[in-house]
């Protein structure tokens, strides 16, 4: 996988400290009954951001975003958009829309009439309706069906009229649920770049719900992981996953081998762990916060593992030798499951570069090593 | 799928349409016999329309007709409005004091014996006069009440789950473009559930129509509707005219029930395909 | 919201309350025919009567007891019959190409829709002495002189079956289109005979239909009225026909209420049994 930092903007403004969030969400708190759907959240949400909440389902996610459009009212808590608090404003008199998860068509509307409901609730004239349903229709590529109704629509251009629909009252802010998870796997991922470039075009801040990591990696200038209804680790896509902060994160994008133990040495510039999994200490190149004698974790991700049949060159730190056990060929890449001595089975992938047969099979002894600067070491 | 029934399945729906379909069937065609006997086949001067004009010309059965109408056209649109809501309540709010007192009185008529409710309804109006001087007497309104309350069940459970089914997105998403609740309500809730509350409509005005003994019941001097009058002729014996009425109401309900299910089944594969 | 709660409250409740008053008030020569339940004695001093008469007289004359054991049973055979006629149809129905379904659906609900009083009258013509059956097979010389069918119980275990099949029909089908299909294969697939897996595997899952349908024959079939009054001749004791007779022949209103709420204590426990499944089946759909 590889982790581009999609999104408009290029800039970071959550860097800086002097920049003004768009939105911001102060220490919100929605419970049903004992359960506490989401749960002492803030988050800050810069003008042009293409902001992904990522989470499994019930993560606590689309509450958030309920709670955005104004279809849920949070337990505690507040939110500001552009500055203006919206506590007790109604949906329909915020500032903002939103692409539902079914698309919530109006089945008994043609596309022009779902695309025009909303200007029609403003009272806006009539030849201006008609300009800018037009406009609309002509950016997302449905101008020829505006007469259609959404029965008569496939999948993927019903999206796109929910999507002109949303768009079309120019809202200051646009909550989309699950905006492609109706859509097959090719068109997903054509329409990713297809928002990525409306959005750009509009200059409209996105925040977007979904479970799916690879829309989030796409689509997102930062990610929010959730999880239990608490934002876990906020951050660029890069970050995310190069720098996850707990094993959770590690562990939910992308996958990853994860191996248990304590610090050793512990200096500045290095550490040394030490995991009953496997034989070798494992040596990382950067200093980490931890308690002297606390259970750590070290991450690698599979792809950062080399695999050999003879021994790598240079120093004896982060080599292990283990037994292929199993091959999955996925075509642009196979995956390893590399058993160590300690019994632990590691996870590696690497890129089929050749179109020849693979050099290692099953039950081949291999060494597995890494560089010093790929684990990344968590403390919880 | 396979489609294929066993010989055993097909002879048992041929045989059970048939048990359905021959007590109508005959009804229709000695509706056309000349013969008094009605079900003596008078070939000599059959098939005649003499019944059919006979119908029409008599007085009795033609008033009890338009009493009838009157109750079954106000009972539907009554009980339309009341079941509507009450389908509302249910669905939507799933916790409300009284929740199941309302769901136990809307299942409730649905499977009570019609003695019952009509009795039970005789001695309420009649307590109620007693009391205070209304209904002042027995008529159309205590026949109506009578069939609403019994007829909203129906309209209730059709309502209720036709909006189980309903995407909730809907009214959000129009509430999210600016719509207000009552707007909603009348723009979007309203057009996508109304073949339900058609469908309410038209078994609440059948069942009106066809009530024999709520009406008996809570009926007055004057006031006899369709049933009744067929109910006592009925039991004088055969009438070849009651042949006429059920040629002609069997014509009615079939015209309206095909138009109407082709018409649904249209509306049905939006629904479907909008949901998908 | 509350509009349709009052309504039922006013019009399907209360009414109930008076009913069960005046089954415990005396019977009087006066219009309405019974004396009121609370009367002012003397004074100042209320007396409530409550007066069991109207009870002890049902259980004691035994045309009441009859009449409640014979509903029971037309209601259950009859119940039985809708069950051993309906579930092939069902079945058949559920089963067949959607086009086709559609079609066939629509002609079980078509009766219900036309008149039950004109039904229940085509039958009168069709099993009279010189009805149409009778005429058909004696120009057959199947058989000589007619058959007495009109107004036996014969005739009236006809129309009640006749009049509630499409009942039992529909919830059956609703639960029987759910159904998945596949299961029947994987079950012939692991070794079931056809016949084998219909009754292992549909006939379990289709509980909550049968179900729910039988209980919409069989509670409406107990207090039923036209239809034993129409074809089942002056013996055809039926609770419901017993009713209308004392109220509108004998104007024994006092003995029509005790009789009605001994036939709803009866019939609850089976209301609250059809509630419950019908519950199940809702929750089963979601």
């Amino acid at each position: 996988m590889t982790a581009s930092s999609g999104g408009a903007v290029k800039a970071q403004p959550w860097n800086d400290l002097s920049a003004r969030p768009y939105v911001e969400i102060e220490r919100i708190t929605k419970s049903f009954g004992d359960f506490k759907a989401v749960d002492d959240v803030s988050l800050k949400v810069y003008k042009g951001e293409i902001f992904c909440l990522l989470g499994a389902s019930g993560c606590g996610k689309t509450t958030l975003l309920r709670m955005l459009g104004g279809f849920e009212t949070p337990t505690s808590g507040r939110v500001l958009i552009d500055g203006e608090d919206m506590s007790g404003v109604p949906p329909y008199e915020r500032p903002v829309n939103m692409m539902f998860q079914s698309y919530a068509l109006f089945p008994h509307m043609s596309v022009e009439q779902n695309v025009a409901f909303g200007l029609k609730q403003d009272r806006l004239p009539k030849h201006e309706i008609q300009e800018r349903v037009a406009t609309m229709l002509d950016l997302v590529k449905m101008s020829d069906y505006a007469k259609r109704k959404p029965h008569q629509l496939s999948g993927g251009q019903r999206q796109r009229v929910a999507l002109a629909r949303s768009l079309v009252k120019r809202p200051k802010l646009l909550l989309l649920d699950e905006p492609l998870g109706a859509l097959d796997k090719k068109l997903r991922e054509h329409t990713q770049f297809e928002l990525i470039s409306l959005q750009d075009k509009l200059g409209v801040t996105f925040i977007v719900v979904t479970h799916d990591q690879e829309e989030a990696m796409t689509l997102a200038s930062r990610i929010g992981v959730m999880n239990h209804g608490e934002i876990v680790q906020a951050g660029t896509p890069s970050e995310i996953y190069e720098f996850p902060s707990s094993r959770f994160v590690a562990d939910f994008v992308g996958s990853v081998n994860m191996f248990e133990g304590k610090l050793i040495e512990d200096e500045p510039d290095y550490v040394r762990i030490r995991s009953p999994e496997i034989d070798a200490p494992i040596y990382v190149s950067h200093g980490i916060s931890a308690p002297p004698g606390a259970v750590v974790w070290a991450a690698l991700r599979p792809e950062k593992i080399f695999m050999s049949v003879a021994a790598p060159e240079g120093g004896a730190d982060n080599v292990v030798r283990g037994t292929v056990q199993d091959i999955a060929y996925l075509g642009d890449l196979s995956i390893y499951l590399v058993k160590l001595p300690t019994g632990k089975v590691v996870r590696v992938t690497q890129p089929n570069t050749s179109r020849h047969a693979e050099a290692i099979g099953w039950d081949q002894q291999v060494y597995l090593s890494w560089d010093a600067s790929s684990p990344v070491v968590v403390t919880r | 799928m396979n489609y294929r029934s066993s010989i055993f399945v097909l002879t048992c729906i041929g045989l059970g349409f048939a048990f359905l379909y021959i007590p109508i069937l005959s009804m229709v065609v000695f509706s056309f016999n000349a013969s008094r006997l009605v079900t003596v086949w008078d070939s000599a001067n059959s098939p005649t329309l003499k019944w059919y004009a006979s119908l029409l010309h008599n007085e009795e059965i033609l008033d009890a007709a338009w009493v009838s109408v009157k109750v079954a056209v106000i009972n539907a649109t009554g009980s339309v409005i009341l079941g509507t809501l009450a389908g509302f309540g249910l669905a939507r709010f799933r916790q409300f004091r009284g929740r199941f007192t309302l769901n136990a009185m809307t299942t409730a008529p649905l499977v009570m014996p019609e003695v019952i409710t009509g009795l039970s309804l005789l001695l309420l109006f009649v307590a109620l006069e007693q009391l205070i001087g209304w209904p002042a007497g027995r008529g159309i309104t205590t026949m109506t009440i009578g069939h609403m309350t019994f007829s909203m069940a129906y309209v209730t459970v059709i309502v209720n789950s036709r909006l189980v089914s309903f995407d909730t997105a809907l009214e959000e998403a129009a509430m999210d473009l600016g719509a207000r609740p009552l707007k909603v309500f009348f723009v979007i809730t309203l057009p996508i559930i109304f073949p339900a509350i058609l469908s309410g409509w038209l078994l609440a005005f059948t069942l009106s129509w066809d009530d024999l003994v709520i009406s008996s019941f809570t009926s007055g001097p004057g006031s006899s509707t369709l049933p009744m009058v067929v109910f006592s002729k009925v039991r004088l014996g055969v009438s070849p005219e009651i042949n006429v009425l059920a040629t002609i109401t069997l014509g009615v309900v079939t015209t309206m029930i095909v138009a109407v299910s082709l018409w649904m089944a249209r509306r049905a594969k939006i629904d479907k395909a909008s949901a998908g | 919201m509350a509009l349709p709660y009052l309504w039922l409250l006013l019009f399907f409740v209360v009414p109930f309350i008076i009913v069960l008053k005046i089954s415990f008030s005396d019977m009087d020569l006066a219009i309405p025919p019974y004396k009121p339940l609370l009367e002012w004695v003397g004074q100042n001093s209320l007396a409530i009567k409550v007066n069991f008469e109207n009870y002890a007289f049902l259980f004691t004359d035994s045309l009441y007891l009859n009449a409640f054991a014979n509903s029971i049973k037309v209601a259950f055979l009859s119940t039985l019959l809708c069950l051993i006629i309906g579930y092939p149809m069902a079945y058949g129905i559920a089963r067949a190409r959607p086009a086709l379904r559609n079609i066939l659906l629509l002609l079980v609900i078509l009766p219900f829709w036309t008149s039950l009083l004109l039904r229940v009258y085509a039958w009168i013509g069709l099993l009279k002495a010189n009805g149409v059956i009778n005429n058909v097979l004696m120009s057959l010389g199947i058989i000589h002189e007619p058959l007495t069918m009109l107004y036996t119980p014969f005739a009236m275990y006809v129309g009640i079956v006749y009049s509630y099949l499409p009942f039992l029909i529909l919830p059956l089908y609703a639960n029987l289109e759910k159904m998945d299909w596949q299961l029947l294969e994987a079950a012939q697939d692991l070794g079931c005979r056809p016949w084998q897996a219909f009754f292992k595997i549909t006939l379990p899952l289709s509980r909550n239909g049968i179900l729910a349908g039988s209980m919409l024959v069989f509670i409406p079939a107990v207090g039923e009225f036209v239809i034993p009054a129409l074809l089942g001749g002056p013996n055809a004791l039926m609770i419901g026909r017993v009713l209308w007779d004392e109220f509108f022949s004998n104007r024994a209103w006092p003995v029509a209420s005790a009789v009605a709420i001994l036939l709803l204590i009866l019939l609850v426990p089976f209301m609250m049994w059809y509630q419950s499944v019908q519950a199940r089946e809702t929750a089963g759909a979601r």
